[in-house]
């Protein structure tokens, strides 16, 4: 494995791709299974007049961001799995690397998400490093931002991601 | 979970009560599911042991971020709002497992704005292991009549 990055990577750096809209809306029973997979008793996501006074109305959990954009496991048209990140997995592909986990992961929190939103992102390859070893396998890091905006096209969020993708280091 | 807390009775250095958690597959895969994250190493067993080569299923970036939220949240009461959070994965965690979240205050401040910032240093530890480091900017009131949740716009600065 060479520092050099193909033309194809060096050409997805700092590029948005993949503007996608979510093809649902922000809905009540995401914020439920949020709280109640994390015991989150938060008025402002149970009691509706705590939300009215506190936060002018129901809100999403705000670390749910990313949530609104994972497309279904399925759906009638789709060919095989559909995975979120899709420039994550586009590396994997482009530096022939089968494995990948996410190392750093920072959320910057704008304008908060509400029922009925309907959620729109766009991904940009920020960078990507030279060859590196980890107790993993050796592979490449990489950094994703993400960012979100409602259908008001107001900044709702900001999702930096960096990914290790990586060949598992091979034991005789 | 406390009622409101504000600027004035945050002090540097501050710790947070522990929150313990013991965690089971249910965990992980309630985690998972409830943040859409269907990729097979957040619930299928032998994927992630066979595949991957870890220990166990385990628990997915998203469904930690909630539960940093829940931690965080528990102390501001509703009131408190995320501006920022940076997360380090240093390593994984398992069923089995009994995490552990502890904080400290790092800074106090007000923007230009006059918004109230608490910067926490929050950590997840498994026993003596710390699995996921969490730097977290969080506005809380600076006063009675103060909600972060009502700034918009040039002045919200996370």
């Amino acid at each position: 494995m060479t520092d050099e990055l193909p033309a194809a990577v060096t050409a997805m750096i700092g590029v948005p791709r993949y503007e996608q809209a979510a093809t649902f809306d922000v809905e009540r029973a995401s914020t439920y299974n949020t709280c109640a997979a994390t015991q989150n008793g938060n008025p402002i996501y149970w009691d509706d007049a705590m939300a009215n006074e506190i936060t002018g109305g129901p809100i999403a959990p705000p670390t749910t961001l990313s949530l609104w954009m994972r497309p279904h496991y399925w759906e009638p048209g789709a060919a095989g799995e559909q995975v979120a990140l899709k420039v994550h997995f586009d590396l994997k592909e482009l530096f022939g690397l089968p494995e990948a986990v996410m190392t750093d992961n920072t959320l910057i929190l704008y304008d908060p998400v509400r029922p009925g939103d309907r959620i729109s992102h766009h991904q940009v390859l920020k960078s990507v490093s030279g060859p590196k070893t980890t107790k993993l396998g050796s592979g490449r890091f990489w950094v994703i931002d993400i960012e979100y905006h409602n259908q008001l096209h107001e900044l709702v969020g900001i999702e930096s991601y960096t990914g290790f993708g990586y060949r598992r280091t091979e034991t005789s | 979970m406390n009622d409101r807390l504000e600027l004035g009775s945050v002090a540097v250095g501050d710790e947070l009560p522990e929150l313990a958690v013991d965690v089971t597959p249910t965990t992980v895969v309630l985690g998972a599911l409830a943040s859409r994250d269907w990729r097979p190493m957040h619930h299928d067993y032998k994927f992630a042991t066979e595949r991957n080569g870890v220990a166990d299923i385990f628990l997915n970036t998203p469904n930690q971020a909630a539960w940093f939220e829940r931690y965080i949240t528990d102390w501001t009461g509703p009131t408190g709002r995320l501006g920022r959070m940076t997360f380090g994965m240093k390593s994984s965690v398992f069923p089995g497992d009994r995490m552990v979240f502890r904080a400290a205050v790092a800074a106090t401040t007000t923007d230009d704005t006059g918004c109230g910032w608490v910067d926490l240093q929050v950590t997840l530890a498994v026993g003596d292991r710390v699995a996921t480091t969490c730097a977290t900017r969080i506005a809380i009131p600076t006063n009675d009549n103060d909600n972060p949740w009502q700034r918009r716009g040039d002045q919200w600065n996370p």
